[in-house]
């Protein structure tokens, strides 16, 4: 995992309630054997007209979503599936980070593996967000856990420590849990008999 | 004396493997099921790695989603659901994984064949990359979902990183009344909380309206509990539990079952016990439930008028209720009853077990299915499929016009071709009415199996009491 470092962007608004995962990468795209090539499928049945054509009234295809690495979203945001398709989609179409006033459980675990930066704001911060011009950028300050707005106020958001300890270093947790394996086997022993294997 | 503890307290405690100020909980996994959509990049993470599965003995696996509902001794015509379904079977050879692939004889939904098998059991912790995966916790396990990069944790390590959930007590007391079944017990719930309602929390159903459900309805019930966003729900194991579980093929067997059966009794929450959430459900008052709008949340009784934006004082709320009203072509103060419908679909890991097809053909048995709809019905396994067989059910689906089909995942997440057309009104017993879930342009009413068997009948959406 690359280490996440602080940056700047332009945000792209997408403010709706409780967006599911089936809309940031519907399923029929879910018969890939690879994380690759997902960036052109994400939000795709929102993004493209049943040609294939950009819809123009779509924010991902305005001039103000190119480059921008934040997604403003709505609260709730990344319920249903728990497919990792959905952060692999939005990080391979450039964004780092996502703010919202709330996310949903497996998304947000989903997100943090693959250094997408879910950050929780409360509803006033939200709504001033949201009330931007599209030309205005934020900065994220990872290790300070700060949002700094154009105004040059800077708002805290929560992370908890290790999460924060993983994304910077871009330390992997399956390496972390590697380094646990006395600890499982010790708990292994101390169970045997009341795990149910499946050969037995 | 200790802190009485629920049962989700217990189930977390008995797990925990290692834990360290300032990190999350390592937690061991008894049971890990695996399908062919989320395991593929977690299955290559393993060989970039060079590790070996860890406890392939507690990792099983089987095909679902991808494959084609028809004839199996046809090959499967899309090509890259075709090298999906072979890549669960080159990986599960290379790993050492038990599967039952496409031609199993156990083959099903992955939250069928669980329970079906007796692979789920009480006390466990379950998981698979899928969020309906709390279907399991119908058998007193914590039971959640997880994505593809915890899959291959689970694969390597047996264990995973997790922080504690808060714990939600939702007490359904009380008695269903005709036509009022387990599926109108959650989508009423749904209707209540939303779907954040139970965000970072596991369920306990607890009740007597609960205790009285059978297994199969208990499973419907815990399925969508991650529509409520909670990653888990789960209801404590009892006689029910125990007459369900004994004898089928992964269950334990003579003195393993009675040492397990005393650690099992031990599992139900303790008197006194304290919930950092509650809430309650009088069984008596619900009715059949159907949804409306483009999340599982967006539901009401059968006879309510379709809610009007105009009437929600929330900006945000207002502004989706009005989308998903405009994406479902329905006007607000109307009735959904008597709405015609294109597709009745009745399977999925939330009602396509044996007694969700008996309620259907009860209804259908004698009548015939409206020409101007579709109705397909989709066994949840191979064992479900048998089952119906014995009993005649697929003759009384056939008599009546249905399309009874092949086991999997079919037509609640459309991924194998088995799909609403854009605009097509679609009466599912599935659990997401998502925008373009079941087909882009799609569009879903959540139902339980009884409303969709009716509604085959009649054509359009109709309430199930007119009919019994």
């Amino acid at each position: 995992m690359k280490p996440f470092t602080n940056f700047e962007s332009r945000l792209v608004p997408l403010p709706n309630n409780n967006i599911d995962t089936d809309q940031i990468i519907p399923a029929r795209f879910l018969k890939t054997t690879s994380k690759e090539g997902l960036d052109k499928q994400l939000f795709c049945d929102w993004r493209y007209d049943n040609q294939g054509n950009p819809k123009p009234d779509f924010i991902l295809n305005q001039p103000r979503a190119k480059g921008a690495e934040v997604l403003l979203a709505g609260d709730n945001f990344g319920c249903g599936s728990s497919r990792e398709h959905a952060p692999w989609a939005l990080t391979q179409f450039g964004f780092r980070a996502v703010i919202s006033t709330s996310f949903a459980d497996i998304f947000k675990q989903n997100a943090l593996k693959n250094s997408l930066l879910p950050i929780v704001v409360s509803p006033a911060v939200h709504a001033e967000l949201l009330a931007l011009p599209p030309d205005a950028k934020v900065s994220i300050d990872l290790v300070a856990q700060k949002l700094k707005l154009p105004s040059g106020r800077t708002v805290e958001f929560p992370v908890d420590e290790f999460s924060k300890h993983c994304l910077v270093n871009g330390v992997d947790e399956l390496g972390y849990i590697l380094q646990q394996q006395p600890s499982i086997a010790a708990f292994e022993a101390r169970r045997e008999g009341s795990i149910n294997t499946l050969a037995g | 004396m200790t802190t009485p503890q629920t049962i989700i307290e217990k189930l977390w405690q008995s797990h925990v493997v290692h834990e360290q100020p300032g990190s999350p909980t390592l937690l061991y996994i008894d049971l890990h099921l695996v399908h062919e959509v989320t395991s593929p990049q977690a299955f290559e993470g393993l060989r970039q790695r060079q590790l070996k599965v860890r406890r392939p003995d507690l990792t099983f696996a089987t095909t679902d989603h991808s494959i084609p509902t028809t004839d199996r001794s046809l090959p499967i015509l899309d090509p890259i659901a075709a090298k999906q379904v072979n890549q669960l079977e080159i990986n599960c050879r290379e790993f050492g994984i038990p599967i039952e692939g496409i031609h199993g004889a156990r083959q099903g939904i992955v939250h069928v064949i669980g329970p079906e098998l007796g692979l789920t059991q009480p006390g466990m912790t379950v998981v698979c990359g899928d969020s309906h995966t709390a279907t399991h916790g119908a058998c007193g396990a914590l039971a959640f979902g997880i994505g593809t990069s915890e899959v291959e944790h689970v694969l390597a390590t047996q264990c995973l990183l997790q922080r504690p959930s808060k714990t939600f007590e939702v007490r359904v007391d009380g008695t269903l009344k005709p036509g009022v079944t387990a599926k109108d017990i959650i989508l009423a719930l749904l209707s209540r909380i939303g779907v954040g309602g139970g965000t970072g929390c596991v369920f306990e159903y607890r009740g007597s309206a609960i205790r009285s459900l059978s297994m199969e309805q208990r499973m419907t019930v815990c399925n969508m509990s991650i529509e409520g966003g909670a990653r888990a729900g789960l209801i404590a194991p009892d006689d029910t539990t125990y007459q369900y579980l004994n004898g089928r093929a992964f269950a334990p067997k003579g003195a393993a079952w009675d040492a397990a059966l005393a650690r099992w009794k031990k599992l139900p929450t303790d008197e006194g016990a304290r919930y950092d959430k509650e809430i309650s459900i009088d069984a008596d008052t619900l009715e059949p439930m159907i949804t409306y709008g483009t999340n599982p949340g967006m539901g009401m009784r059968i006879n309510d008028p379709i809610p009007d934006p105009s009437q929600i004082s929330d900006p945000l709320e207002r502004d989706s209720v009005s989308k998903a009203l405009h994406y479902m072509g329905l006007e607000a103060g109307k009735s959904l009853v008597g709405h015609a419908v294109d597709v009745v679909f009745i399977g999925s890991c939330t009602n396509s077990r044996i007694s969700d097809l008996r309620s259907a053909a009860a209804l259908l048995k004698g009548r015939k299915v409206s020409p101007k709809v579709r109705v397909m019905i989709v066994p949840g396994s191979q064992a479900v499929k048998a089952q119906a067989e014995a009993e005649g059910l697929p003759k009384i689906f056939r008599d009546a016009g249905c399309d009874y089909r092949e086991p999997g995942c079919s037509m609640c997440i459309a991924m194998n071709g088995d799909q609403l057309e854009p605009g097509q009104y679609g009466v599912s017993t599935s659990n997401r009415n998502f925008e373009g879930r079941q087909g882009k342009g799609g569009r879903t009413f959540l139902v339980s199996p009884l409303t969709a068997a009716a509604t085959a009948v009649a054509g359009v959406v109709t309430d199930v009491r007119t009919m019994l």
